[in-house]
């Protein structure tokens, strides 16, 4: 008889960090103390606070444990599960909850704590919860109940009106309304229709519909087949990167056991309705989460967008109409039918219902994945759920919408996040990507990442984005060497709303807004690298230089032996009270790298 | 997958045994695990707990639970049944056989069994 379940995070994350071999661990040390009647080793999705992997939770207690090793484990299986003692040194505690002795861990709630209690867990109400592995288990968590209410109490319009009035939105970024979406080909006839789904998550820094089809995967199954059934699409893609191989492998399981139970294939719940789901694998080109260069890709093409219109809804998969909707999107669907509109329109803003997964990235202390309501303030998903800055710097900004996005600065940090107020301040949702950024970073040198990013990724079939995008990175590296003008600002200017208006697709029509964000917010960075000729932030390597202290040098020689380009030698020179001549760095030869900073142990050295 | 019923079933068959997660039932039972404990016997009654417990249909309402030393070594394997806005009960020298009634005479029938209690025991 099983007592206990051991939740082991196998989410990308915390298998990077180690809980495959964790998992190896604890079946040993549950085997050698004779526990395998009594005990369960579960392997879940994520929990969402990846940067403390690998996680491991136990159950009835709700114990959490962060930073799990190997070596740990015969201690938790010796003292928690034989001898019902709590290993409090791996217990994870809030910052504020440090110190408190006289609370008792397991009295700790995860629920309780900062990272969990701001958040609402709908999208990834399974995530961390159940074994995505285990069809049974996703049952229980009143999986397929909405296809099976779906496909016995209701018609296609009714499901349809249910997914429009909720309110939902496209979460891929562009926030279209989802049931509008059904709506518009629902009435088309053709001899076969399509769904899609988008997991060609290409953001830097992104990994929320990763995690989602990792730690739930049936319920983009049922969402789907709910979703052809409203339409009158009997066959359905999922779209996914193939550097994704934990998303693909566990999603695969997932639609063979849906086909072993019958609830993808002929005649779903005696309803006479049949609908088929394969995988397609993104070979990783950023141009293929477009809509229009996804379907391309999938129909064996070269992932090149098409114009639009058609729109997909009429002449979209194979020149069938189809409905194309992101993996976040989906993921809320069984939820609305199962509890309705009115509930999941009661969560969130005005115009924007429900909540929002963000991928937690950068200068954060929670790096990670957290889902909020719709409207809650950037200053409570950054400092608290994300549990602030590390090192006590000061915030500067957050980028959203990863290459598509903008920036939100520190002066808007109250801004209540939903569509519609990002738009307002210059800046987009994007698909959820949310990366921190502090004053060491420059905002000059973020928007030239970016744009390399792009330059990249254009699949080159228009002008403005091809060519574009390419004299946009010319400009900001000539700014970040040093070379530029006041002129070059403008002219950037310029430039991207030349692109953002003559784009074919998305990509160039979103590619120069970290660009124009930028400008917007920190236009006196930019004026400080073309007018002084200094990077505030010391980052861009044209404008800084490094500098030793000549009387806090104390002529160790540490930096001289780091230094790959022998640009630093000593002086003759020797400071008052040190035995030994400093050294100096010939800046001509410098490349910058900062090795020198690095190993210098009396912060000699510095930039300027 | 033919009809709702069908999926009720599976869903009723899997519920209890992932009900577990879903952090503190109503009532808590608390078998004290210490090496004082489980030489007294206590891994059988832990066993027996979670076996009764889900025999009666209550694992939705009672989680079975462990701690450490509960600091009356001489009257192990203790149990403590917790319950909010109750007072804590404590049996003592607890046995399978004992489990079975106090979880259908406790746990199910609200009737706390005295004669296993501390108090009981003196």
């Amino acid at each position: 008889m099983i007592r206990s379940h051991i939740l082991i995070c196998g989410g990308t994350g915390c298998t990077s960090s180690g809980s495959q071999t964790l998992q190896k661990a604890f079946n040993e040390n549950i085997e050698a103390f004779g526990l395998a009647e009594e005990v369960k080793l579960v392997q879940t999705g994520c929990f969402g606070l990846c940067a403390l992997g690998p996680i491991v939770i136990i159950y009835p207690d709700g114990t959490f444990y962060s930073r799990v090793t190997a070596d740990d484990v015969k201690e938790i299986v010796e003292e928690h599960l034989l001898k019902g003692r709590i290993v409090e040194r791996l217990v994870y505690r809030d910052k504020e909850a440090e110190g408190v002795v006289e609370k008792a861990a397991s009295e700790l709630s995860l629920a309780d704590t900062n990272f969990y209690k701001s958040q609402k867990r709908i999208v990834l109400r399974n995530c961390g919860v159940i074994d995505p592995d285990n069809i049974e288990e996703y049952i229980a968590m009143d999986g397929y109940a909405a296809l099976g209410k779906a496909l016995t109490e209701m018609t296609p319009d009714e499901v349809i009106k249910v997914v429009s009035d909720s309110g939902l939105r496209g979460r891929g970024g562009g926030g279209f309304p989802t049931g509008r979406k059904w709506a518009l080909c629902a009435p088309n006839k053709a001899d076969q229709k399509y769904v899609v789904c988008n997991a060609d998550e290409g953001d830097p820094g992104a990994f929320m519909d990763r995690s989602i089809l990792e730690g739930d995967p049936h319920c983009i199954i049922e969402a789907m087949t709910i979703c052809g059934y409203a339409v009158g699409a009997t066959k359905g893609y999922v779209y996914v990167r193939a550097e994704y191989p934990i998303a693909v492998t566990r999603l695969q399981h997932a639609i063979d056991q849906a086909k072993e139970y019958g609830l993808l294939g002929k005649n779903i719940f005696n309803s006479g309705f049949d609908f088929d789901l394969e995988i397609k694998l993104g070979a990783g080109a950023f141009v293929c989460g477009e809509e229009t260069a996804l379907m391309t890709s999938i129909e064996g093409n070269r992932g090149e967008p098409r114009p639009r219109p058609p729109y997909p809804a009429v002449k979209g998969l194979f020149n069938r109409p189809t409905v194309e909707n992101n993996v976040e999107t989906f993921a809320n669907i069984p939820q609305i039918i199962l509890k309705g509109a009115e509930w999941f329109s009661s969560m969130g803003t005005e115009r924007s219902k429900g909540t929002k997964v963000f991928a937690l990235g950068g200068k954060i202390e929670h790096t990670g994945l957290v889902e909020i309501p719709m409207g809650v303030t950037l200053n409570t998903i950054i400092n608290e759920i994300g549990g602030g800055i590390p090192g006590g710097k000061k915030f500067k900004a957050a980028q959203t919408g990863g290459p598509s996005g903008g920036c939100i600065p520190a002066s808007l940090i109250d801004t209540e996040v939903d569509y519609d107020n990002l738009v307002s301040i210059g800046c987009m949702m994007g698909s959820g990507g949310l990366i921190v950024m502090d004053e060491d970073n420059c905002m000059v040198d973020m928007a030239k990442f970016f744009l390399e990013f792009t330059v990249d990724e254009s699949c080159g079939k228009c002008t403005p984005c091809r060519v574009g995008t390419k004299r946009l990175l010319e400009l900001l590296d000539k700014i970040t060497q040093g070379n530029g003008t006041l002129e070059d600002i403008d002219r950037l200017e310029e430039l991207c709303n030349y692109i953002k208006q003559n784009s074919l697709c998305g990509l160039g029509q979103t590619a120069p807004n970290p660009v124009l964000a930028t400008l917007k917010f920190f236009r006196d960075e930019y004026i400080a690298h073309v007018v002084d000729k200094v990077c505030p932030a010391g980052v861009c390597k044209g404008l800084i230089n490094f500098i030793i202290d000549q009387d806090k040098c104390i002529g160790c020689g540490k930096c001289a032996k780091n230094c790959p380009a022998d640009a630093i030698t000593r002086t003759d020179y020797i400071a008052p009270g040190h035995k030994l001549a400093s050294f100096t760095i010939d800046t001509s030869k410098c490349v910058k790298c900062g090795a020198c900073v690095a190993g210098c142990k009396f912060n000699a050295i510095y930039k300027k | 997958m033919k009809s709702l019923a069908e999926l009720q079933a599976i869903k009723d068959r899997m519920r209890s045994k992932i009900v577990l997660r879903e952090g503190t039932g109503e009532i808590r039972v608390v078998v004290g695990m210490a090496t004082c404990g489980i030489a007294a016997g206590a891994r059988p009654v832990l066993s027996a707990f979670v076996e009764e417990v889900n025999n009666a249909g209550l694992s939705g309402q009672v989680t079975v639970s462990q701690t450490g030393c509960v600091g009356l070594c001489q009257y192990e394997p203790i149990v403590e049944v917790l319950e909010a806005g109750k007072d804590k009960v404590t049996y003592v020298k607890m046995t399978p056989d004992k489990v079975k009634e106090v979880v259908e005479k406790h746990l199910k029938g609200g009737n706390v069994v005295t004669a296993y209690t501390v108090a009981g025991a003196n």
